[in-house]
This record gives C-alpha cells, structure tokens and sequence, in this order.
C-alpha cells in the first residue's frame, strides 16, 4: 500500500464522514479523528500498522460504547454510527488491495447515509466532490503507477460522462414508491410542531429558520391576519403542559356560512406527524386526508417525504354550531389543583357578566392593560404556571397567552381550546411563494360560543399586534436572540436569500420530489402516451445505448482514425498542381529528381520547386522535425503559383 | 456431445492460432466479462437502490445512477485500453537450459492515449486467466514499447511462450478485458552445460590433439561478448573503459583442430552426453580452437567462430528432438534472428543421417 494511495483513502474516508460529525455522539467524533490523524501519521513516518489485537479490542469497546449510547446497534442513527467506526477501523487494518477496495465501497455506501441529513444543493455539489476523490483514489489503487494529473483527469472524465447517462435514468427510471420494508422509528430526522406544548416549546422552535412548507396563492394571497395554518389542536391541560387528551371517534364538523374561497397550494416538509397545514377552515385538497372534528386535516400516513398538495379554504365561516355535549365537556376541563388566583379571576369575571363574548373581551382587554410583555426569552414559571405568569412575570411568549386565555375561559366556564400551528409567513417576490418557516410557529385560542361556533381568538394580537400584522420580527425588540435573517436584514441579503430559498424550492420540487407522480406528469409532458413501465424502460435502454454509443464513437474515434500526415498531403497536392500543369511526376521519381525535372522544364520555378522539394525531403526523412519547419513547408507549398 | 459443441464455440469465439508478424488487437480479438470485483458492486449498488427506494431518498438515486453508469463508462474505457495496439514478437536471444528465455515484445501504441495497467500473462490452452505472476506495463501513448517477456527455460529444444494472454483491468477494476497472443517466436534452449569437462584432446583429426599453447597468445582483436565466453578471455580493459563486454580472440594455427564426438563422451544418458558436448564446444571456441562436431546423426566441419559455435550448439540442442521438424511456419522477418532458426540444411545438403522423420 504505497502512500500517496493511503492518503487517498484517508481523504475519501474524511469527507464521507465530516458531515455526520455534527450528528454523531461527540465521542465517537473525537474517536474518528483521532484514528484519521493516527493513520495519517503512521502513513507519514511509515510506521506499522497496530496489532490486530489493539483494533479488535477499540471495535468490541467502540461497538459497546454505541450500543450503550442508543441502546441498540439497529435503526439509522446506531446504524450510521456503527458504520462511521467500522469504516475508520477498516484503515487501520490496509494490508491488502482487496481492503482498499472495501474501503472504497464503503465510502460509497457511507455518502447515501448523508442523504437522511440533508438532500439540499450543497450536499449535491458536495457528492460530486467527495466521488471525484473517491474515483481518483479508485483508479489508484488500479494503476499505482499512474501520476496524480491522468488518474485526475480520468476520474473526472468517467464521472461527467456518467452524468448525462444518469441524468436519463433518473427521469425514466421506474420509481416504485417507498418503503419496502417497515421503517424504525428514528428513520427520519425532522423539526417541527409537536402535539404537546408546555412554556417555552414554542419559543424555542421560534429560532429555527428551518422551512415548514412553502404556500404559493392561485389568485391573491388573503390579509395577514387570516394566515392562521392550523396545525394540532389541544384539549387537555395538566397544570402545565397541553395535550390533544383522548380522541374521540371522528363526527365530520359542520360548517355554515362558508364565503371568500381561496385557492393555494403547500408543500410541506416531511415533519414526521399526521398533520397537514391548512388555511381555517379548509373545504377540499388534492390528497386523501381527514377532517377531524376539531378541524385538522390529517394525512393518512405520517408525512415522511416533501408532500405537495392543492386545497382550498374559506376564510369566512361558522364552525360546529352544534357541538356534541361531549366535546365541550372536555373543552371545560381543567385541573383544579392548580392556579387557584386565576381561577378566582374568572369567577369574578363570570359573576360580573353573563355573556361569553364580553368575557372574552374582558380577557383580552386585561392582557392588554396590564403590562404584558411579548418576549422570547420568558422567565421560568413554577408549579403554577398561568398564575406565575398571570400575575408575577407578565413576560411570555404565545404559548403563555394561549394557555393562560384558555384557562382563564375554561375557569369562566367557556368551552376553549389551544389550536396550534404557523401563522403568517415570508413572501418570496423571485418565486411569487411564502416561506412558512419554524419559526413561525404560533398558538393560539378558539372558544365555542353560542351561535357563533368556534370562534378564534388570538391573546397574542392583544399584546403585540405586530406579530399578528407584520410577524415575528416586527413584534420583538431589536435585541431578542432571534435567527438572524428574522431581524431586518438589508436588502441584498434578503434578494440572494430569495433566490436561494427559489432554487431550493426548484429543487425540492423537481430532484427530491421527483415520483411516480411527477415522473408521469413529466413524461405526459414530455409527449410520451399511456406510459407504462415497460414503456419506461424501453426508452431509457434506447436512451442510454444511443449516449453510450455517442460516447464509445467520440473515445475510440482516434484509434481508428490515421493522423493524416499534412506534410506528405501537401506535397501530394503540389504534384498534382505541377501534372495539371502538364508536368506529372512519374511513380519512381523522388522529391529532388522530380525537383530538378521541373526546375529545368519551368525555369521561373526553379528555385521556389528545389527548396520545397529539399524542404520536404528533409521534413519526410530527416531527424529535424519540428512544428516550426512544418507550418513553414505548409505556407511555402500553398503560396507557389504555377 | 456437449463438450465437444463448447470446444467448438470456443473454437469458433476465440480463434486459437498461430500468427505471424504483426497483430493489431482489433474488436474481434478483445473479450471482456465482468471481475469479481465487478459483480461486487453490482450487489453494493442493488443494496443502495433498495436503501433510495426504502427510504425514498432522490439524491441518493442519483449516487446509485452515477456510479452504475460510471461502471458501464468503466468498461468502455477498459476496453479502449487494449484497443487497436499493434504487437509484434521479437528477437529472443538463445540461452542454456536452466536460464531465463527473454521473449521482447514490441507494444505499438500509435494512438495519442497512453494505455495503462497491461498485464501480459501465458496462460497456454487454458482459459481463465491463471494464476501466473502477470507481467506489468503501461505502454504510453504514440509509442512503440519494448516488453521483455522473462519465461524459465527448463528444456533443451525450442521453447515457445505458447498462448499468452494480454489483459487488463483498467480503469476501476470493474472488468477483465483480454486479448490471446499467439505468435511464432520461439527461444532456443541449448542443454546446461556441464561445469567442468576437459576436453578431449587427441581425438583430432590429425591425430596429434594437444594444441600449442603459444597459439592462444597471438591476440588477433576483441569481439563482442557472446553468453558462453570463458570468463578469462574477456576483456576488462576495454570494459573499464566503458566500451561494453568484448572478448579476446586469438588466431589459432591451421591445423590444430579438435573434433567432438558425441560417441567419445564417457557419460551414461543422452542428457549428460549432450552436457558435456556443450561443455566442450563452450571451451574449445572460448580457447580459439579449430573444431568440429560429429553427432550420430551428422556432422560439421571443423571451423572456429562464433556462427559456428552457435551452430554447433543448435545441433546439440535440438539432438533426437521431434520438435526439429515441428511445423512451425517459417520465421517471419520480424522475428529476429532469421535464416539461422531454420531447420538443419547444412546436414542435408550433405547427405548424412537425416533428422528423425
């Protein structure tokens, strides 16, 4: 195993492992890195390799220490780690050619473990660099002999001319549509609502600028404040955190009054729940989902792969104006153990009103007038959380509201609920879409009165009404530990952030979104007619025989063809010009016997013929045969007038 | 039945036979099937399809289609890495039995793309590469390459390589991509002297046998080192002084000639007889003497030199052996040394004892 070649597996090695460092328990970092480093050292002093006990002794620990750390060697992230180990150790061990070869398929496989992370343009760009290495090392450890440039450049020449071919396997290679086999739990990385909210789940979503979907508006989009996307809905309160509580058997929701429909389309990113996202209330979308009683639309499958869908909203309506005597039972229930100050608060309330409406009202205006604050960065509340928070701290964020309001209106004797979900969004000007991104993420309260449905009602917009109206940045202070690009950035920053987030838009809809779906739509527009697969696969055989057959003529081209030899074909053309001028040359005649007869036959081309003729004999047989001399003969051939 | 149908496919597929001069590997002539290597990606890359359908990874396709196709790419280039060389066998120098034979083969590579990785290996009737050492080489582009094929010469007689197989599995490793050469050339493998024989003086002629020893003092002039010149008749003179291996030649007197018979040696069997002829041509050129050489089935003339010598020795070598009227086609031009590998006319001219028929 000579160096340069060991090397080169150390830097295929490092680059399919460096974008899951972040990922992996730090120590198992930290352990990869140092078997690098130790491997490039002993490669650099040309040390043995360790003894085949000390690796066995580092795997069975490492192996111990991962089944330790995720309690089980099977899954995705025990997997990936496990095989970032292995294929380290398996350097340790490069005695043989066969190792390096089961190091570079190793790295192949390892690169496709990267893609449960992220599939996004860079780690595209960043694939094709790590196969260029990859490839390199390959034809290394084919031709050692070979020079870093030619091993380079056939390297790079494989791969680019391996991508057009897959670019007609990707479009008409038959997709089958996943999984094949159960799934683990942990198969995919997300971020993302969750249906349980305490203080501070909320807040700390609201700083990632992750992308929850993106919505792009068929005519024009509605008002800000009609951007509530509704997401899970929570009934059930232990004195601190919020749950959806039992489900009851699905009875389709009522709506009347329906007005000012909406067309839209969203493409949500995978989040691993039920949940789609949907303008309140929703009518019809594109996909086979439910409507749950409280409104949610629900997917049939947990939304695992970029899900693009069609629906359509009626921004005016009135929901359940019949409600089920069950679910305002459970739209009252409170633990009474807790929070005994804002109960005696809405006991007064109830006792000083006897309309719902003008409760809510109450509630509202009280959050308004006594000196609430909007704010990130809320202090710990304690066992009483709403009463903390109601009249210690008076700083939260929209989960305090949501859940003090809702305690407050089931304390009165109101039936309400928390509704999560996003609110607002990011319009992109270059891709005409909105960004809807985590942070974004919103709650909020609906109450059931009567006559009126489900009402929503937003504590939040009573504190700062700009969250509502302009979003998140709009409502905090300057100073808030928000994602940077949440903040007012300047207009350049904002243009190339839209042109990205366009791209990746493009990209997510026609490279990872590319299925059975869009691989039809695409072919139909292509002009293919009733595609079947076996249709498919007879056009992508013709497809890549007829670019193998482009390329196999373009290679071996110059093996068939002669070099023509420019000077003998320019002294041909001359004898021909001197025969049509009635001077042939005869077939035993050499250059300088041929010269001399025309010298003597035309006088006035004697000297011009005689050089020619020694020039070409000198360039045909003699040792002085450079470029100069040729192009020289060339020029001097052409330019003899006879 | 069958066997004989696959004898006959191969027959018919890989065309074993003899070829004379200059053979260009053209695609008729190149084969190529998948390594094990190969069918081992093959099933990395079945796993990674399965893993992309799975987990419906998109990128994860596209590492999938990039590296198949850049398998199958890996196949065309295999195969334009044999394509359209021109081979030709050369000279191979005659050795003693017991050295190695160096066949040269000439790699023609006319084309403005260096081939790399070639691997030259003889493989005989057999059909798989076997597991012979190969002999590594890159022929650089529009270049002629002069390859020394080293085979162990264990037998007197005309050694062939036989079939070799030139193959290469540039640039990934994926696929065996092969070529067979069979061609002409052959090695003469004179017997392995015996190391120490004196000679037999008295057999001469004349009748006198022992030679002066002031003949071997008249320097006449240096020549160029042959394999077989005593050690002592070099000239290290000439060699300190850069002017290559040469020997001393001395003028022998007219008249001092030595004839060795075949019948005079003492030993037992064929092969030591034939040793210690050997032995005896090697001493008596090296010494300057006027010999000739009777074996029982023809003699030469006494004379001295070093086309004699060689002559002698091509007797000794293909002494009893069928393959002296084996049917090997008549040197082509290119196969170096030309008239001197044809079969034994001297002897037929002159009538005596044919070789066997």
């Amino acid at each position: 195993m000579n160096k340069p070649l060991t090397y080169g597996l150390l830097l295929s090695i490092l680059m399919v492992i460096a974008p899951h460092a972040e990922h992996l328990p730090i120590w198992v970092s930290s352990l990869c890195a140092g078997l690098l480093l130790w491997r490039a050292w002993l490669a650099y002093t040309g040390k043995p390799l360790p003894k085949r006990w000390l690796l066995m002794l580092v795997t069975f620990a490492g192996t111990g220490g991962i089944a330790f750390e995720f309690h089980t060697l099977f899954g995705r992230e025990a997997g990936v780690t496990l095989l970032m180990l292995l294929a380290t150790l398996k350097l340790m061990e490069l005695r043989k050619a066969r190792d390096a070869m089961v190091l570079v398929y190793l790295a192949c496989f390892i690169i496709i473990t990267n893609f449960f992370y992220s599939q996004s343009i860079p780690t595209a760009l960043y694939l094709l660099a790590t196969l260029m290495v990859i490839v390199t090392t390959w034809v290394h450890l084919q031709a050692q002999s070979i020079a870093l440039k030619p091993r380079l450049r056939i390297a790079a020449v494989l791969l680019l001319q391996a991508l057009p071919l897959t670019l007609i396997l990707f479009i008409l290679f038959p997709r089958v549509q996943g999984p094949l086999w159960g799934l683990p739990q942990d198969a995919y990385a997300s971020t993302g609502l969750d249906d349980r909210m305490s203080p501070g789940s909320l807040s700390r979503l609201s700083l990632s600028e992750a992308v929850a979907f993106r919505v792009t508006y068929n005519d024009k989009p509605p008002r800000r404040d009609q951007m509530y996307w509704r997401g899970p809905v929570l009934w059930y309160f232990d004195g601190r955190t919020w749950t959806p509580g039992i489900t009851l058997p699905t009875i389709s929701p009522k709506f009347t009054g329906l007005d000012h429909a909406i067309d839209y389309v969203v493409t949500l990113e995978p989040h691993n729940k039920h949940w789609l996202f949907a303008l309140d209330v929703p009518e019809k979308l594109s996909v086979p989902a439910t409507l749950t009683n409280d409104f949610q639309v629900l997917n049939k499958e947990p939304v695992h792969a970029r899900l693009r869908y069609a629906a359509r909203s009626n921004l005016v309506y009135r929901a359940n104006l019949q409600e089920s005597e069950r679910q305002l039972q459970r739209a009252l229930q409170l633990p009474k153990r807790f929070n005994p100050r804002a109960q005696q608060l809405a006991a007064e309330w109830r006792a000083g009103n006897k309309d719902d409406a003008a409760i809510v009202n109450t509630a509202l205006t009280y959050f308004y007038q006594q000196g609430f604050v909007y704010t990130l960065e809320p202090p710990p509340l304690g066992a009483n959380t709403v009463d903390d928070f109601l009249f210690t701290s008076k700083r939260g964020f929209c989960e305090h509201y949501a859940s003090a309001f809702v305690f407050l209106m089931r304390a009165a004797n109101i039936p309400a609920r928390v509704v999560t979900g996003y609110l607002g969004g990011e319009f992109n000007d270059v891709g005409n879409y909105y960004i809807v991104r985590q942070s974004d993420a919103h709650a909020w309260a609906e109450v059931w009165l009567a006559g009126q449905g489900w009402v929503r009602v937003d504590p939040t917009g009573a504190i700062a009404p700009d969250r509502v109206q302009r979003g998140l940045s709009a409502a905090l202070s300057d100073n808030a530990a928000l994602p940077f690009m949440e903040r007012n950035p300047p207009q350049w920053m904002r243009d190339l952030r839209f042109n990205l987030d366009t791209l990746a838009n493009q990209w997510n809809q026609w490279v990872l979104g590319y299925d059975t779906e869009r691989q039809f739509a695409f072919l139909t527009r292509l002009g293919m007619e009733s595609i079947t697969w076996q249709k498919m696969a007879l056009n992508m055989a013709s497809g890549l025989g007829l670019v193998i057959a482009l390329f196999a003529l373009f290679m071996l081209r110059h093996l068939y063809t002669r070099q023509p030899d420019r000077v003998q074909a320019a002294w041909l053309k001359l004898c021909r010009k001197l025969a049509d001028a009635g001077l042939p040359r005869a077939t035993h005649e050499g250059a300088q016997d041929y010269a001399a007869r025309v010298a003597a036959a035309r006088p006035e081309l004697a000297e011009a013929i005689r050089d020619l003729a020694a020039r070409y004999t000198a360039l045909r047989y003699g040792t002085h045969n450079d470029e100069h001399a040729q192009r020289e003969f060339l020029q001097r051939a052409a330019a003899l007038k006879i | 039945m069958l066997a004989s149908l696959k004898q006959r496919f191969r027959t018919w597929l890989f065309r074993p036979r003899i070829e004379l001069g200059t053979i260009t590997l053209t695609q008729r002539r190149i084969f190529i099937i998948p390594t094990k290597q190969g069918f081992t990606l093959c099933f990395v890359l079945v796993l990674m399809l399965l893993g992309d359908i799975n987990y419906n990874l998109s990128l994860g396709y596209v590492l999938t289609f990039l590296l198949t196709m850049m398998a199958v790419m890996s196949m065309l280039h295999s195969f334009r890495n044999l394509a359209h060389l021109e081979i030709r066998a050369g000279r191979a120098e005659a050795v003693f039995s017991g050295e190695t034979a160096q066949f040269m083969l000439h790699f023609n590579n006319r084309s403005k793309l260096s081939r790399y990785q070639l691997c030259l290996v003889q493989t005989g009737d057999s059909f798989w590469k076997n597991t012979n050492t190969p002999l590594l080489f890159d022929a650089p582009a529009q270049q002629d390459t002069e390859i020394v094929f080293p085979l162990a010469a264990t037998q007197r007689g005309w050694l062939q390589p036989g079939r070799m197989t030139l193959y290469t599995e540039f640039p990934l490793g994926l696929f065996y991509c092969w070529s067979y050469l069979h061609f002409d050339t052959r090695c003469l493998v004179y017997p392995k002297p015996l190391s120490d024989a004196p000679l037999p003086f008295g057999n001469s002629p004349d009748g006198t046998g022992k030679r002066s020893v002031a003949g071997d003092e008249d320097f006449a002039g240096l020549r160029k080192y042959t394999a077989g010149d005593a050690l002592p008749r070099i000239a290290w003179k000439a060699y300190a002084r850069e002017r290559g291996l040469q020997v001393k030649q001395f003028s022998t007197p007219l008249g001092e000639e030595l004839l060795l018979d075949f019948s005079d040696t003492p030993d037992r069997s064929e092969e030591e007889k034939l040793a210690r002829i050997t032995r005896w041509v090697l001493d008596a050129e090296a010494q300057g003497l006027r010999y000739g050489l009777r074996m029982p089935d023809g003699e030469l003339p006494s004379n001295n030199g070093i086309a004699h010598r060689d002559e002698c020795l091509r007797r000794i070598a293909l002494f009893n052996l069928p393959q002296q009227n084996d049917p090997l086609p008549n040197p082509s031009p290119t196969s170096g040394r030309g008239t001197r590998f044809s079969p034994l006319t001297r002897l037929r001219e002159r009538g005596k004892g044919r070789g066997k028929s």
